[in-house]
């Protein structure tokens, strides 16, 4: 194991988990599209995320290429093994992506609502299924000895599985609400807020039932845990992060509640590395078989290279992502020009 | 079905109708600067209007490029997961730049160029034009530098039966990226140049919008003109770096089965893999030999120099190559007849003129195809040219149902999503820009 490896595990983390938080709130307003009735309505939810999601899809088309350059064994093992989970995300995603484009550009209410649909559909499945396939590579992945995925579909939606999925989905649904309230004003801000916290609810619920099935059933989870204390701190910062968010949000506290539900992802992908490190995708029944950051990586010139080109390239990424999400922040206003 | 089959099959379907529509928005992109450049100059309101129009054809096929494209990034994992394990050291690092030089930079600036205009400054506005071309230009870059390492795998040793990296930069600059990038660029450039060449004379055809629609001509028709004489040039050069890196695939495209000096190019033939001859030849005599080595008496190598099951396939190598160069030649010559008419000041008024370049709309998109298919047939029976063979690169994971039904889940989407594609764009040009109006939609000062 080197320290590049090690980098390299942070940095895909870190990708992840900034895709978690930004393209979350675009996924759960995706659900919550489903509950509003209204055509303006509708677009206002289209407009809050119009001018970011492509930007925020890219966190995740970038921690793919940044898995397949840095550990390109897990790549070819993962997304082989989970094929048909993965090509309904990317059906999604396709779905979700063409939608927000296409839905506003006739007035029929036909057209609408099946571009409304597509969408609502669009972002539900890449919810849910990022959740469920994190739960599977918790709970271990049947491999046989040449790295291959050696179980069947039918593997992948074991009970564990799942119930992250509804961990991750309930976060994302939770987050994609408090979204709402820090974009909208009247009306709706205040239905936002009560699907915020109606979503809070299953996602503590749901957090603290997946941890106590973890501690019970895949107690190999805990060994970094209990050799590392301070690894606690991740998930006691989602429990703290979903009581700051209850107050923020009842408190109409808007953007302290948008960053109380973005650190608690930022617990949850923690908690779900902390858990495995340094596996990357556990091997089931057969330990030596793992991939871990040290058996599943590129070379160190690989790595190397791609240290420096990330070193320069994701800061000016990060400087103009803030300076758009700066000049598109603030509430929507219905009577602006409107795009989608 | 195998499954080498059907992943191959896949593969080409994604990238195929991916690839309809990134030649499009990279070539409209530089159009789209070249107008907010006019309209940050000039402050004339029908270059706004104008721009307007073009950034909304844009983002539509955008949308759809973006969607088919994320596709892309996923399916060496899924779907070719043995090459993924053999080219990871080096073909992730590519995938990842394309990520984060370019992709982040179009898709952000792309929400400004397309909201931006009553938020931010006319000079902000253009800026942003300008990323945007930039990273979709970019992006170009590093998804070529990928595919031709392909072709002409550098810069790596073989280390435990896996590819590994030596040196970047041997890798990035393989032999055949600057000639594969440069051409096409610019065949991109043909692409969103002929397209608003043909939209701009349906407007002039119906009598519409034809301050909007003459500007767009003419300003289309000179990108369209410049970059399909320059292709001629760039095609060569990529011409002569297939000749000395891949002999097989330049002895398949120009079907030629003998090694021989003074070698004929074909204007026309049948290749017959089976007789191993051509049928029905037209041929120039030598100048396959003078266009590839620039010698009359170079040596080109023939297909029968090498063993027949290293041979490409040939009808879906040689027939696309001489449809695209045929298709090449008629982009000069209708830009060149444009050119023409422009200068005898009869441009805006030749119905013919107008009606080809309306119907000629489809044809770059099909030069473009046409160009990949020979491109990448070419390199079979090779995932890696000569390093890896495709039949041993595909997922052995994934079974056979599971690759039926994302393949024909692929194949419906698609043809949802181009059809209607087809129809918003139709509509969005139907409808038309807006007109002048000097009152309406007033600007942030710069």
């Amino acid at each position: 194991m080197s320290a590049l490896q090690v980098i390299w595990f942070f940095l895909i983390g870190g990708l992840l988990t900034v895709y978690a938080i930004l393209d979350g709130y675009d996924l759960g307003i995706g659900f919550w599209h489903l509950f509003t009735k209204k055509d303006e309505d509708r677009r206002a939810l289209l407009n809050a995320i119009g001018p970011v999601w492509d930007g925020n899809e890219v966190w995740l088309i970038t921690g793919g290429g940044a898995i397949f350059a840095a550990f390109p064994h897990v790549y070819a093992t993962v997304f082989s093994g989970l094929y048909l989970p993965l090509m309904l995300v990317l059906f999604a995603l396709i779905f979700r992506a063409v939608s927000i484009e296409f839905r506003s550009k006739s007035p029929s209410a036909h057209w609408r609502n099946t571009w409304d649909t597509a969408f609502a559909i669009g972002s539900i499945l890449p919810a849910l299924l990022f959740g469920v396939a994190v739960g599977n590579i918790l709970h271990g992945l049947p491999l046989d000895n040449s790295k291959n995925f050696a179980g069947a579909f039918s593997d992948l939606l074991n009970p564990y599985a799942l119930l992250i999925g509804l961990v991750g989905f309930a976060a994302l649904v939770t987050h994609g609400a408090v979204f709402a309230t820090l974009k909208f004003e009247g009306d709706l801000a205040r239905r936002a807020k009560k699907w915020a916290s109606r979503g809070l609810y299953f996602y503590v619920v749901l957090f603290i039932l997946a941890s106590v099935v973890t501690a019970l059933s895949q107690p190999q989870l805990l060994g970094n845990f209990m050799a590392i204390p301070v690894l606690w701190a991740f998930p006691l910062l989602v429990l703290a992060m979903i009581a700051m968010l209850a107050i923020s949000n009842r408190k109409e506290k808007t953007r302290q509640a948008f960053v109380a539900s973005s650190l608690s992802i930022v617990g949850l992908c923690g908690t779900a590395a902390a858990s495995i490190f340094p596996t990357l995708v556990p091997a089931l029944g057969k330990p030596e078989w793992s991939l871990t950051i040290a058996n599943a990586s590129s070379s160190q010139l690989t790595l190397t290279t791609m240290l420096v080109l990330a070193l320069i390239g994701m800061p000016i990424v990060i400087g103009y992502t803030i300076w758009i999400h700066r000049t598109f922040g603030g509430k929507v206003k219905m009577e602006a020009d409107l795009h989608y | 079905m195998d499954a080498v089959l059907l992943s191959r099959i896949q593969f080409a379907l994604t990238i195929g109708f991916h690839y309809i529509f990134p030649p499009l928005t990279i070539g409209l992109s530089w159009l789209i600067v070249w107008i907010m450049t006019k309209y940050k100059k000039t402050g004339d309101i029908l270059y706004r209007n104008m721009a307007r129009f073009w950034i909304k054809i844009f983002a539509l096929s955008f949308a759809v490029g973006v969607a088919s494209g994320i596709v892309m990034e996923f399916q060496f994992g899924t779907n070719w997961s043995e090459y993924s394990r053999f080219v990871g050291d080096i073909f992730g690092a590519p995938l990842a730049a394309e990520g984060i030089f370019a992709f982040f930079l179009e898709s952000s600036f792309l929400a400004v160029l397309i909201l931006g205009w009553n938020r931010v400054s006319v000079k902000t506005h253009w800026f942003a034009s300008l990323m945007v071309a930039v990273g979709a230009t970019l992006s170009a870059f590093w998804i070529i530098v990928a595919n031709s390492w392909q072709q002409t795998p550098a810069g790596y040793h073989i280390v435990n039966g896996q590819a590994q990296l030596t040196n970047f930069w041997a890798a990035v600059f393989n032999p055949s990226t600057i000639p594969r990038y440069l051409h096409t660029v610019d065949g991109a450039l043909i692409t969103g140049a002929l397209f608003m060449l043909g939209i701009s004379a349906w407007f002039l055809l119906k009598g519409r919008h034809t301050d909007f629609a003459k500007k767009s001509l003419k300003m289309s028709l000179v990108v369209a003109f410049a970059a399909a004489v320059v292709e001629l040039g760039l095609g060569h050069l990529h011409a002569i770096q297939v000749a000395f890196t891949q002999p097989e695939k330049l002895a398949a495209i120009e079907g030629c089965f003998e090694t021989e000096r003074r070698a004929p190019a074909l204007i026309f033939g049948i290749p017959s893999r089976k007789d191993e001859r051509i049928y029905a030849p037209v041929r120039v005599p030598g100048l396959l030999s003078l266009l590839a080595f620039g010698d009359l008496n170079a040596e080109v190598k023939g297909l029968k120099a090498f063993p027949k099951e290293d041979w490409p396939p040939l009808a879906l190598t040689f027939f696309p190559f001489h449809l695209m160069v045929a298709l090449g030649m008629y982009f000069i010559a209708l830009t060149a007849f444009g050119i023409f008419l422009l200068w005898r000041k009869r441009l805006f008024e030749n119905r013919l003129f107008l009606k080809l370049a309306l119907w000629s709309i489809p044809l770059p998109f099909i030069a473009n195809e046409l160009g990949w298919i020979s491109a990448e047939v070419g390199r079979q029976p090779w995932v890696v040219y000569h390093v890896l063979r495709t039949r041993d690169a595909i997922s052995t994971s994934v079974p056979v149902e599971q690759l039926v039904f994302s393949l024909i889940m692929f194949a419906l989407i698609y043809i949802l999503l181009f059809a209607v594609w087809l129809f918003l764009i139709r509509r969005e040009i139907r409808h038309g820009p807006e007109e002048a109006n000097p009152s309406a939609g007033k600007e942030v000062p710069a």
